[in-house]
């Protein structure tokens, strides 16, 4: 989909990156890039290790071998807090929502890195921490208009339905003000008409503020639709990557997702 | 009709954000406020105030001290009497070493609480330091070794309690610029203050970003991690504050309550009841360990009171406090089953009910 | 040399001892998740109905274990109707807390019907040193001890062949593995965790006995549960032989801390010795000494 967006460097660049649990080999060499302002996804079958991708790309999994550079600075791997302060953000397969608190909090949560104040600080709610507390709620509030929730903020998060979790968890991402965006299925479990708002949103993020996205998606037409290019994954190992129509007509995709006899 | 937020709008976010943002409930607290500042000390008795509200009072910021452990950030602790003692007897040796302290000697015995509390922060934060590594129940396990070492520290280095035997110390006098606490209703009006300023305090932690972190932590530390949210940082601050709490409500409880006490004291069985204010008042909820301590504080009074009643003056030995303890263990299992958010839920039940009140709906 | 020896068999005879506690911890936790507090109140509960049966109602040995086994199942049954069955999917933290509301009510029941006195118990086999080893080596060991690291050594060979062998093992093994997909191929969950109370309820008898015979039936019994916890955070929850190997190695060790390293620092450190022992442990190797490495999906 071209919407006239301007498509830069390579900002994360994954090199030969290799993830061993024990003796199960999740991931095998896998070398791909991704582009500042693109939306790029990552498809395969179950298993083929899509999620523990997103996991190394934001430390969660370190991986055994391989590099990550990520906008020029070359690691071998990541941890979570430096990948939060590098602007990476992240919605989960299985909503990871902080289930006792509100969506307000959930969304105020995903800006605490942005608070400078110290806990006695806040305990006193002293002049700083009341400054940046309504500092914070104005950005939070500005997100929760543009994802559509404002009837809903004061709820807790665990009496919503699932579309409207999933809704809010990419607010929280979206709270962090990310420059890279980790969606894993965003889309999964949901009907027609919450897929239509979901594709609307991630391509207004990606538009209105510029993010770049990695996402993992089960529905193809979604996924041929709203994405640049495509990286597929399957047991562990990269066997394709370019735009959609690239890889549609790769005869190993095909294979993977038909199954052949190995 | 009575409890109704219609037509209170917040026309800022400011007004949005205040600790009490519903006009019902500051009356509330301003009247519940005026009613423990300025009635309960004329009305109240020597004995309640001595013998009942004091210890309510001291084991609310007990229970306060480990809800925000346990009920915010969701690390279970069984060593809360540990965190009182090193409250306790860190009170007492700053009392006991720095005769002629320098500055603010007229309010050095709030210097001597705060250093007890820190005594206890230092402590949590030691016994805290595996919570990086194991959860659930392998911590609550780790803060049983917390329980263990400080008691036994403290009655075997008797530098601790001055070398008096088996670790028993006296108190030394409460005086604030030179006026000596020493009657039950100046007592009683000292602890409240403490305790409602470190209330405030904790409500004020809970409702930012701090709290935040504590509870996303406690619901999902992996999100929280992405988030940006150090664990080992936030579960430390958590042990720490939780423990300087405990800490002062340790010293009070021995400088304001007891006058006497020793490391044996402060034992396993105390630290379970204070789990069981926070179970019962609700975890997670700073209304809820005010609720909790009383009820815990009251329930032996009233059951004895009850079996007195009962049989007529001639309680059989032993059999009241067996039955306290099978009642105690009994309301236990029925409020993790019937009411898991405890007293501060059904006071919030209570609270919807009255806004339509009189009206079915 | 000698006295060395000597410390390390008596640690290690009464650390099987503590492997029995753990033992009853480990059963119900594979079961039902829970790790039951409450084991410690049962050891004392088992025991202290046991002894109260023979001195008050003059029943005689076996019918009295009997009884206190029947005792011992029934409040298993019970546990399971009135406390988990109306916790069941709740957080395993809030069944944690039940049971430690249930140590309460079992200390209360136990002490209220039979009293808090001290009742000693004599189980025919004395507490003196083993001649033989005494005159050879000079090291003393008691052949009590001997006797209940026997007894214990048994019931856990017996308990481990119940499980690997029978068919209410394997339904157990595989409710200890997933409950729900446990349910989906028909196994009676609740059938299971009450035989696994049952159980646990046994083992606990039969420690209390051993602890009983040795220290008198008293209240201080519920602290056995409190030296069981170490092993387990050394053996982990969920194994067997890690009870048995953590329940040897904090035995052993306590002892010989309590004799080497007491001293120096006044002594009484048995009470937090094992604790600070394990969670050291834990730091190295946080899946405990037989647990699997758990990886989180995310």
């Amino acid at each position: 989909m071209s919407n006239g967006r301007h498509i830069g460097d390579v900002i994360l660049d994954l090199q030969n990156i290799s993830l061993r649990f024990g003796g199960v080999k999740a991931l095998t060499d896998i070398s791909f890039n991704v582009r500042e302002h693109e939306i790029r996804a990552i498809i395969g079958p179950n298993g083929a290790g899509k999620s523990s991708m997103l996991n190394v790309i934001n430390g969660v999994y370190h991986p055994q071998e391989g590099t990550i550079v990520f906008h020029g600075r070359k690691r071998h791997d990541m941890n979570t807090h430096e990948a939060a302060l590098q602007g990476i953000g992240r919605t989960f397969q299985n909503i990871a929502l902080f289930k006792g608190m509100s969506v307000l909090d959930n969304l105020m949560t995903g800006r605490n890195l942005k608070i400078k104040s110290n806990f006695l600080q806040q305990a006193f709610y002293w002049g700083p921490t009341r400054r940046e507390e309504l500092e914070q709620r104005s950005k939070v509030e500005g997100i929760i208009d543009f994802l559509e929730i404002e009837h809903i903020r004061k709820t807790p998060v665990g009496r919503l339905p699932y579309g409207l979790q999933k809704r809010v968890e990419l607010g929280r991402a979206l709270a962090m003000e990310p420059t890279l965006l980790l969606l894993d299925e965003p889309m999964a479990g949901m009907n027609v008409e919450e897929k239509q708002d979901m594709c609307r949103f991630i391509l207004d993020v990606n538009d209105q503020f510029g993010t770049t996205i990695v996402l993992i998606e089960h529905d193809m037409g979604v996924v041929m639709d709203i994405s640049d290019r495509v990286v597929v994954l399957d047991y562990g190992k990269k066997i394709a990557d370019g735009t959609p129509d690239e890889v549609r007509g790769n005869q190993e995709v095909i294979d993977a997702y038909l199954g052949v006899a190995h | 009709m009575l409890y109704r937020e219609a037509g209170q709008f917040k026309a800022s976010y400011r007004e949005d954000q205040q600790i009490f943002p519903i006009r019902q409930d500051k009356i509330a607290i301003a009247l519940i406020l005026a009613f423990f500042y300025l009635v309960v000390p004329v009305i109240g008795d020597q004995y309640w105030l001595k013998a009942i509200l004091v210890p309510v009072l001291i084991f609310s910021l007990a229970a306060l001290g480990l809800n925000i452990l346990t009920g915010y950030a969701g690390q279970l602790s069984l060593g809360t009497a540990a965190f009182m003692a090193a409250g306790a007897f860190g009170a007492f040796n700053f009392m006991l070493r720095m005769p002629d302290f320098p500055v603010f000697s007229e309010v050095k015995i709030l210097f001597a609480f705060i250093f007890g509390g820190l005594m206890a922060a230092l402590v949590g934060i030691v016994f805290g330091l595996p919570s990086l590594r194991i959860k659930g129940f392998y911590l609550a396990v780790a803060t049983l070794a917390a329980q263990f070492f400080v008691v036994w520290a403290l009655t075997k280095f008797s530098w601790f309690s001055n070398y008096s035997s088996s670790g028993v110390i006296s108190a030394q006098d409460v005086v604030l610029f030179g006026v000596p606490i020493d009657t039950p209703e100046s007592r009683y009006l000292f602890v409240l203050v403490i305790v409602t300023v470190l209330a405030l305090l904790a409500k004020n932690m809970v409702r930012s970003a701090t709290g935040r972190a504590w509870m996303a932590v406690r619901d999902m530390d992996v999100a929280a991690e992405v988030i940006g949210i150090r664990l080992l940082h936030t579960k430390l601050l958590a042990f720490a504050v939780s423990s300087f709490y405990c800490g002062v409500a340790g010293a009070l409880y021995a400088f304001c309550y007891l006058g006497t006490v020793e490391p044996e004291g402060f034992n396993l069985d105390m630290s379970f009841r204070i789990l069981f204010m926070i179970i019962i008042g609700g975890v997670g909820s700073v209304l809820g360990s005010f609720l909790g301590a009383a009820f815990i504080v009251l329930l032996p009074i009233f059951l004895n009171v009850f079996f007195h009643a009962v049989f007529a003056g001639a309680v059989p030995a032993g059999l009241g406090s067996n039955l306290e303890l099978m009642i105690f263990g009994g309301l236990i299992i029925f409020f993790l089953i019937v009411e898991p958010h405890g007293l501060a839920r059904l006071w919030q039940i209570g609270k919807e009910k009255l806004r339509l009140w009189p009206f079915p709906h | 040399m000698q006295f060395f020896f000597e410390v390390l068999i008596g640690g290690l005879l009464s650390g099987v001892m503590y492997s029995l506690v753990a033992l009853g911890f480990v059963l119900i936790y594979k079961a039902s998740g829970v790790f039951n507090f409450a084991q410690g109140a049962m050891v004392f509960f088992a025991a202290l109905t046991f002894v109260g049966l023979m001195q008050d109602y003059n029943l005689p040995f076996w019918l009295a274990m009997l009884v206190a086994l029947g005792a011992m199942v029934m409040l298993g049954i019970l546990t399971e109707r009135i406390v988990l069955r109306p916790l069941v999917n709740q957080p395993p933290i809030t069944l944690f807390m039940a049971t430690i509301g249930l140590t309460f009510f079992i200390e209360g029941m136990a002490q209220g019907f039979w009293g808090a006195n001290v009742r000693g118990l004599d189980l025919g086999i004395e507490d003196v040193p083993i001649e033989w080893l005494a005159e050879r080596y000079g090291i003393f060991t008691s052949k009590f001890d001997i006797f209940s690291a026997a007894i214990a050594g048994i019931l856990v060979a017996v308990l481990a062949i119940f499980f690997q062998r029978t068919k209410v093992g394997r339904a157990l093994r595989a409710v200890a593995d997933d409950h729900q997909a446990a349910l989906a191929v028909g196994i009676p969950l609740q059938q299971i965790w009450r035989i696994v109370w049952g159980v646990a309820g046994f083992v606990a008898l039969v420690a209390g006995m051993l602890w009983g015979a040795r220290n008198g039936v008293q209240f201080a019994l519920t602290f056995v549960a409190l030296k069981a916890l170490p092993v387990l955070i050394l053996g982990g929850f969920e194994s067997i032989p890690g009870a048995i190997v953590g329940g040897l190695i904090i035995g052993a060790s306590e002892k010989l801390a309590e004799v080497y390293i007491g001293p120096f620092v006044g002594g009484g450190i048995e009470s937090w010795f094992p604790y600070v022992l394990a969670l050291l442990f834990l730091l190295v190797r946080p899946e405990g000494l037989f647990g699997e490495k758990h990886i989180d999906r995310v």
